[in-house]
Formats: structure tokens, sequence, C-alpha cells
């Protein structure tokens, strides 16, 4: 494949990156954020897997054999930790506007601007090798597929790409002043290299397995065949299982500590939920990349021995051999990806690091930097962070140009682990211990990193023949337990277990020692409760007041104006203000603004240079360690009070709740009220006019013959007797309504109540000629109950029915049954029934169909014949059964007879 | 002779009202609903009713409304006996076109002298 070909694919693929960068950031600003999604945030996590995963653990499988696996197992087996480490570092980090690892430690101990640049500067002297490795693997990669050797100067393709790249970090990694703010450009274009480095790495690793093999099994067995290669893929007696605790350590901590790492996992976080989901996504990512490895390095070995290939391409050059270009190219980009997706990350996080914690110090204390105002400032701080980038790109490619290449790609990826693994006791001790101090962290830093560079980087100096090769052989000056890969004689590991093993040694030992035997510092031991006690004191952090001191409020929103222009900062301030009630004309600002403007500014210049710049304005008293407890303890008490006063005011909201609803009960009860009476009222009309009627009549015409005189008393007789039952039926139901009358409960038998009912009606029922039989299936059935009211029940309903019998071919059956823990009494008749919308209806107090809309229509309801009751008896029925516990209801269809149904619990015999 | 209509679900009311009306020289037709009522309407063409208010099938409102829609009928004049009592409820009573309104229990001698006041103009 030309040269140019591949070149152009190669830019062709990062302007996919510019665009997909570009559109994201376009839908971002119109609200329409994409990358606010756990699976986004997951595989922005595997940007994780560099070009050292993709080339390098082939190359290194093919060498060394299994122990690679060892750097996706640790993140694998530490991912359920995460939940308590990177959770908490998240909302540590949200709350104080951390960006990145150096920021972080600075933070912690006392904003300390030393920690800050010791952080940067291993991190920046750890990672330039890591960064330069990877522009190896691209042009490696370029010239195992052009089939061209490197040219260097402005032939160097490797330079245009890096050009590109370089390009695209100034453009989404560093366009906004803010460093908190979410680079959603970036973040999406990672999550698409992350899909295409998979995608690649997995072509490529089904084309040998399967193509040019007959599956991982056919492999395994070939290799098993040949005894050198056997021996190198199998765990050997002896030091490897170690070595594989030591490895799997430092890529767990890696994981993590690595700036690219903590930039995705912490600063680009969008939702600490997200966590969740990548905590098993990101392993299962891990699993699949690396599930070609042994195949691809085996399969590599087999086909390619005898051939001058190294390992690291194999991923390239196998497609290549046996004439797949095209997924040669696929494998190509897939390593680009790789590479591209870490180099942007990482010099955006380390340009971060070194403008907020080297540079801006540097500059922020200065007076003349003070003196600028308007909006200029930010403009400097994005610029000097454009300039860093370059910087670190150059560097990067310098060292690659000049040292990087001798070196395969993992060797150098692990002495960069091994440098961002000292962070390890400051961070973790940092939030979990509150005794850590900054004198502690500064020591074990800086002895980790003493060991670190003396047994990893000082052998690289010799092999380079910086340094004699006697170092190594016999260590510095004849002493051999100084020798750097076997320090101390410990010769069981190999040389990077062993560095890593002593440099952690000493940094934990000088963590702890300095911690325990210097004193902390007021604003470290402040820094240090926020930190351990984070999830306590997140809420209201505002509150939990880190100055003391006095400043003009003049003074602090001209400071804040110099970053984010006069109309914003002054927003800011009052916004905060009103948000806190704080008086917003106090001449001093109220030390929670100073903590506020603080804390907006360390988004910008990081937390060191924040405290700088605030401190510049204000007059620091020194805050005593009891007053800082004090303001936390008021804090909690607060928070407390406020719980106690919230809790006050919601059981207030119930009661008031519950008043209205009484009231409002009150107001229906009334409503009620006056609807009975106006019915009662009504209900009296009728036979007092024709009572008054009659009566008239009876007066102004004395001489009426015998029988009409006769039919006009017998009506007032009538109507007179139906005043008064209408009369005692509204007493009789007041009573039960209202709760006076208990019903006075005996055991009875149903039969005997039942029998009784039956012979008061018998002589109702003979009148109209009207058929009336008894079933008695449970005749002995005890209830508890009032007999008089129960019987009074059972004779209202068989009088109901005799009512709307037909005289004559009337029937009506009444029956006992015993069901399960009830009684029931079924009141059954052939007369003219009800239409079953007003089958609850009718147990109404006075229900008049006229009133009811179907009424209107005509539907009969037992009215046609009018022998009209008081239009009570069923109410006060159902009172009745409901104060002994039973129920009663109606079947009936117009036309068909009616059965009411009382159903009473038995008495149980105990 | 004066045809007269009466309408009430209440038989004993019925009794006295058409004994009233009977003896002052009406012809009388007794319907025990409204729909019953505005047949015998229909058929006889009266010059009064006497009408209540709560019937089942067709009330006395609906009823009147009816009456007076139809021009062979609305001649007939209307007198609604009714318990119901309040100021709206007559009020109904006028708006659907009563000429009278008389709340139960009324006074005999009040309603023959109307109901002849009002069939004689």
């Amino acid at each position: 494949m030309s040269s140019l070909t591949v070149l152009v694919c190669s830019l062709l693929y990062l302007c996919t990156l510019f665009l997909i960068a570009y559109w994201v950031e376009k839908r971002s600003r119109a609200g329409k954020s994409l990358v606010n999604s756990p699976y986004v945030y997951a595989l922005s996590l595997a940007v994780y897997c560099s070009a050292w995963t993709f080339y390098g653990s082939v190359g290194r499988a093919a060498s060394a054999g299994i122990e690679v696996m060892a750097i996706y197992i640790g993140p694998t087996l530490s991912a359920p930790l995460w939940w308590i480490v990177l959770r908490k570092i998240i909302r540590i980090c949200k709350v104080q506007r951390i960006t990145s690892i150096a920021d972080f430690v600075s933070a912690r101990y006392g904003k300390s601007r030393t920690l800050g640049v010791l952080a940067t500067l291993i991190c920046v002297g750890g990672l330039i090798p890591y960064i330069s490795i990877q522009l190896k693997a691209v042009g490696d990669g370029f010239r195992l597929l052009s089939g061209q050797t490197i040219s260097g100067g402005i032939g160097d393709q490797t330079l245009y790409i890096t050009l590109m790249l370089v390009l695209f970090t100034i453009l989404f990694g560093a366009r906004k002043l803010e460093a908190t703010e979410r680079r959603e450009g970036m973040i999406a274009a990672i999550v698409f290299e992350s899909v295409v480095k998979l995608v690649a790495f997995l072509a490529v690793g089904i084309f040998v397995t399967f193509w040019l093999f007959d599956g991982p099994a056919d492999i395994f067995g070939r290799v098993a065949a040949v005894p050198e290669l056997q021996q190198r893929f199998v765990l050997r007696p002896g030091h490897t299982a170690t070595d594989w605790f030591w490895y799997s350590l430092l890529s767990m901590l890696a994981i993590v500590l690595l700036p690219r790492q903590f930039q995705v996992a912490v600063v680009e976080n969008v939702d600490e939920k997200h966590l969740d989901k990548a905590m098993w996504l990101l392993p299962l990512y891990l699993f699949l990349i690396t599930l070609f490895v042994l195949p691809l390095a085996m399969g590599g070995q087999l086909l390619m021995s005898g051939l001058p290939a190294e390992a690291d391409g194999y991923v390239v050059s196998v497609p290549l051999k046996f004439g797949q270009p095209g997924l040669a190219l696929l494998a190509y980009l897939g390593g680009l990806s790789a590479a591209t997706g870490m180099i942007i990350v990482e010099t955006t996080a380390l340009s971060l690091m070194l403008t907020n914690n080297v540079i801006l110090p540097a500059f922020v204390g200065k007076a003349n930097w003070q003196n600028r105002s308007g909006n200029s400032l930010s403009g400097v701080v994005i610029n000097i962070r454009r300039v860093t980038i370059l910087g670190l790109f150059l560097l990067s490619y310098l060292y690659y140009r000049t040292v990087g290449y001798q070196y395969p790609l993992v060797s150098v990826g692990l002495i960069s682990f091994a440098a961002v693994a000292q962070f390890a006791p400051a961070v973790i001790g940092g939030i979990f211990w509150k005794r850590g101090t900054y004198t502690g962290a500064l020591l074990g830093l800086i002895a980790g990193t003493a060991v670190w560079f003396y047994t990893l980087i000082v052998p690289t100096l010799v092999t380079a023949g910086l340094l004699p090769e006697t170092l190594l052989t016999t260590g510095p000056w004849e002493m051999g337990w100084l020798k750097p890969q076997a320090l101390f004689g410990l010769t069981t590991l190999d040389p990077l277990s062993q560095s890593v093993f002593w440099s952690l040694f000493f940094n934990i030992a000088a963590y702890f020692w300095g911690s325990l035997n210097y004193a902390q510092s007021t604003r470290d031991y402040n820094q240090a409760v926020l930190f351990v006690d984070i999830f306590r004191y997140a809420r209201n952090y505002d509150s939990a007041i880190v100055w003391k001191g006095r400043a003009l409020s003049k003074d602090l929103q001209s400071l804040l104006a110099s970053f984010f222009g006069d109309e914003q900062a002054k927003r800011a301030l009052q916004r905060y203000k009103q948000r806190n009630q704080l008086s917003e004309n106090a001449r001093y600002a109220d030390p929670r603004v100073l903590t506020f403007v603080e804390k907006l500014l360390s988004g910008v210049v990081g937390t060191a240079s924040a405290r700088i710049l605030v401190a510049s304005i204000g007059q620091e008293e020194p805050i005593k360690v009891d007053e800082v407890i004090e303001i936390l303890k008021t804090t909690q008490e607060l928070k407390t009070v406020n719980k106690d006063l919230k809790r006050k005011s919601s059981d207030l909201e119930h009661l008031t709740q519950q008043l209205s609803e009484a009231n409002e009960r009150l107001r229906l009860a009334d409503q009620q009220k006056d609807e009975f009476l106006s019915t009662v009222t009504h209900e009296v009309r009728t036979p007092i006019t024709s009572i008054r009627a009659v009566s008239e009549i009876l007066y102004d015409n004395p001489d009426l013959d015998d029988a009409t005189r006769r039919q006009f008393l017998g009506t007032v007789i009538k109507e007179t007797e139906r005043l008064t039952r209408l009369i005692n039926q509204v007493l009789d139901l007041e009573r039960l309504e209202s709760g006076r009358y208990k019903p006075e409960l005996e055991p009875i038998r149903i039969g005997e109540v039942l029998d009784d009912a039956v012979e008061s009606v018998s002589r109702l029922a003979d009148e109209k000629a009207v058929q009336l039989t008894v079933t008695s299936l449970c005749r002995d059935a005890l209830v508890q109950g009032d007999r008089d009211r129960l019987m009074q029940v059972l004779i209202n309903l068989m009088a109901n029915a005799i009512k709307f019998c037909d005289a004559s071919v009337g029937k009506i059956h009444v029956e006992t049954l015993c069901r399960d823990e009830n009684v029931l009494v079924k009141v059954t008749d052939n007369g003219i029934g009800i239409d079953p919308i007003y089958h609850e209806l009718i147990f109404d107090k006075f229900f008049q169909t006229q009133e009811h809309p179907a009424a209107a229509s005509g539907t009969l309801v037992r009215t046609a014949a009018k022998p009209k009751g008081s239009g009570l008896g069923l109410a006060i029925s159902r009172k009745i059964i409901e104060l002994h516990r039973g129920t009663i209801h109606v079947d009936s269809q117009p036309g068909a007879g009616a059965t009411f149904t009382i159903q009473l619990p038995l008495l149980t015999q105990s | 002779m004066p045809k007269v209509v009466i309408a009430d679900d209440e038989p004993n009311i019925l009794l006295s009202l058409e004994f009233l009306m009977k003896k002052e020289g009406y012809q009388v037709f007794i319907a025990r609903d409204g729909l019953e009522a505005f047949e015998l309407i229909q058929q006889e063409k009266p010059d009064l009713l006497l009408l209540d208010i709560m019937m089942p099938g067709l009330d006395g409102y609906e009823l009147c409304r009816l009456v007076k829609s139809r021009d062979e009928l609305k001649h007939a004049k209307v007198i609604f006996l009714s318990a119901k009592s309040k100021t709206v409820d007559k009020q109904k009573g006028y708006d659907a076109g009563a000429d009278l309104y008389l709340p139960k229990p009324f006074s005999t001698r009040e309603l023959v002298a109307k109901a002849n006041e009002l069939t004689a103009a």
C-alpha cells in the first residue's frame, strides 16, 4: 500500500474525529447533549486501552507470555472498589472544582502549591515517554502498512498526524475557560475511537483465529507442539505469580490515577450514577479487547517464525502478509485510534495541570497580573493552555525521535504506570485518613518518585549508553545491594515488580512517618475533614467557611470580573448572595463569599492559584483548628435543626391538610343535612296537602253523601298514618346514623327471627293473595344481633316484596343459607323488578326516581303502581345491617323480580 | 263546559281535585303521570291544566313547556300544584309558561277561585 494512501486514510480518519467533535459540541450548545449516558461514560473510560494495548499487548504476550494480561485483570478486579474510591473522588472534585490529579493532591493537603508542582512534574516526566511511544506506535504501524522506512524531518508522516492532533487538542481540549466544564466534543471523539479500536482488533483477531487457523483450539494445539513456544505461554514456577500481583496492582492504581483516566473518569463525569454501569461495562470492554491477544500472539509466532517481524506489529503485518490489505488498513486505523485517543486526553489533562499548578501560580501573585482588567485574563488562561499543549506535543515528538523508538511499547507504558502509582498513598490516604498531612504527602511522593527514578529510569539511561553498564551489573561504587534492578538484594521479583514494591514501600512509609511526626496546618486539616467526610459536608459545603478575614466586596467582584467578565461576575455574586440571604451591599465581603469566589476561580486556574488570588485581596487572619471544627459542627447542628424544622413544617402541613379535609367533611355533612331537611319537608307536605284538601271539602260541603264522606275521612286517616310513619322513620334513621343507637347484641337464632317476621307479614300477604314460602336451611345458625332490629329489616324486605308484586299471581320466597362464616337471608319476589342502575340508589334516603336522569326517560322503577312508602325503609335496613357488621344488596332485572340478600357473620362458638 | 286535565301521582290528591273541579262544572280528565297527561291533553285540548311537578316519566315543567309550544294546545291555562315551595322552583314554573304556581298544601278555595278566574278570561 502506498505511503500516500495510508497518509490520506489517516488524515481522513482524523477529519472524521473533527467532524464528530464539532457536531457534538454544536448539539451540546443547542442544549441537546449526547454524552449524558453511562454507556458514553464507560466507553470514554476505555481510553485506558492505548496503542500499547493495541500493538503492545500482542508483542509483550509473544515475548514474555501471558503476564501482560494482568494489566487488564487489575482494573477488572478493582472495578467494585470504584464505588468506594472513585465515587468519593468524583464527589470531592465536583464540590471543590478540582480539575486534575495534581490539583487533587494539592487541594487535599492544604491547597499546597509545592505539592501541585511536584505532582505535575511527576506526571509530565512520567508520561512524556508514554505519549511518545504512542507516536512511535503510529509511526510503526504506518511503516508496516506502507512498507516504507520512516524518514526524518519534513517527510515524516508521523509529524503530520502529530500536527493534526495538536490542532484537535487545542480546539476541543482547551476551548472553554472553565476547566471543570465538560469537553463534550472531545469525549464524543474518544468514544468513537474506543469503538473503532475494539472493532478493528476483534476483526483481526477473528481473521487470524478462524481464517488462518481453525479456531483457538487449533492455535493452542500447535503452540503446545513447539516446546520453546509452549514454555512461554504457561505459568512458570518461580516468580511469575508475584509478578502477576504487582502488575495487577499497578494497573488497578493506573486506571484511576493516570491523568487521562482522571480526566475522563472524574472531570468529564456528568453523573455519579454512570459509575454503576461503568463498573461492569469497562471490564466487559477490557475482556473483549483482550480476547484475541493470546491467539494473535501465538498465531503470529507460528506464522511469522523465520521472518523479521516485530511482535508488536502482528496486528498489521499478519493480515498484510496473508493478502488482506483492507483488514490491515482497518487494523492500522484501530491502532491510530487507540494512540490518538490516549494522546488527546493525556495532553489535555497534562496541559491543565501545567497551567493551573505550575504556570498560573507563578503569575497570579504578581501585581501587574492583577492590575489587568476586563475579560482579557480568560483569554490569557486559555492561550497558556494552548501553548502548553503545543509544548507537550513537541516534547513528546522530540522524545520519540531521539530516544523513544528504541523501546518496546509495554515497558515504557509500565514505567509510566509506576510513576502515577506514586500518587496512590497521598490520594487514597487523603480521602480516608484525616491525619494524612502535607508533609507526609510531600515526603512520600519524593521518596516514591526517587526510588522509581533510580530503579526504572536509571537502567534505561544505562541502556541508552548515558551511564556505565557496571551500574546495573555490580551496583554503584561496587555496592551490590544498590543495584537498581535488584535493590537491597531483592532478586526474586522482576525489575519492574521490585521497583513498584520498593517505591511504594518507601512512599507509604514516608507518608505515614511524615503524617504522624509533623503537625498538620489548619488549612490542611480543614481540607482533610472536607475530603474524608465529603458525603456529610457536600451539601452545605459553602457554609463550611474556610476563610477568616476581610476583603472588600468591590475587590472580589473585580477579581472575578477579570476572569469571567463584568456582567457574569456580578450576576454570579448576586445569585450567590440571594441564595444565602447575604446583604448585597456590604462593604466587606462575607467569608462565605470569599470561599465561593475561590471555588469559582479554582475551576479556572486551579486550587492553588485560586487560593493565592483570593489571599492577595483579602487580609487573612490565622484560623484556629477549633474554630474550623466549631464551624463544621455548627453546620452539622444547623443541618439537624433544619431537619427538625422541616419535619415540623411537614407535620404542620399534614395537620392543615387534615383540618381542611375535616372542614370539607363537615361542609358536606351540612349540605347533606340541608338536603335531608328539604326532602323531609317535601315528604311531609304531600300527606298534609291531601289532609287539608279533603278536610276543606268536608267542611265546605256539609251535604255530601255518606259514602263520599266516608271515603274522604278514610283518606284523612290514611294520610295521617303515613305522616306518623314518616316522622317515626325519620327519627329512627336519625338515631341510627348519629351513632346514638347501640344495638343490644345477644346470640339469636336466625330461624326464630325469620319465623316471627313471616308471621307478622303473613296477613299483608294474604290480603293481596300473594304466596309466601320459606326454606330455612340454616335456621339454627346463631348470629350476634338485636332481635327487634333484625326483625324490622326482615319485615321491611318482605313488605316491600309484597307491595311490588301483582295481586293473586305474586310469589315470595324467603330462604336462609349458611356459607363459610356467614349466614345469608334471601327474599325473592316475582314482581316488576329494578333496573340495575338503581341497585345502589334504592338504599339512599328518599331516593326519588323522578329526580334521576334515567327516570326522566321513562324507565320504570318500582313506582308504576305508586304504593309509595316513606322512602326510608331500605336506608334504615341497610344501616341496621351495617351495625351488625353485615351487608345487604339486591339482584334484579326489570320485569324479572328481585332478590334482596342479607349477609350476617355467624357467631363462632368458642 | 270547560275541560280540565289533572295530573298528579298522589291518588288521594287526585281524588280531592277531581271532586272540586267537577263541582265547579268542569269536565275532568285524570292522569297518574306526565306522559299519560300529555296524551289526554292532545286528545281533549283542555282549557285548564292542574299539574304536579314531580311525576314519573315526564315532569310538570317539561309537560308545561310541551303544551305551550303547540299552537293547538297553548291556549290552555296552567296551574302548578307542587310540594316544591322554593322561589327558584316557582320561577322555573313561570318560565315554563305557567299561569299560576300554588305550593302544596294549597287552599282549595283559592285554587277554585283562581281556576275560574283564569278560564273565564
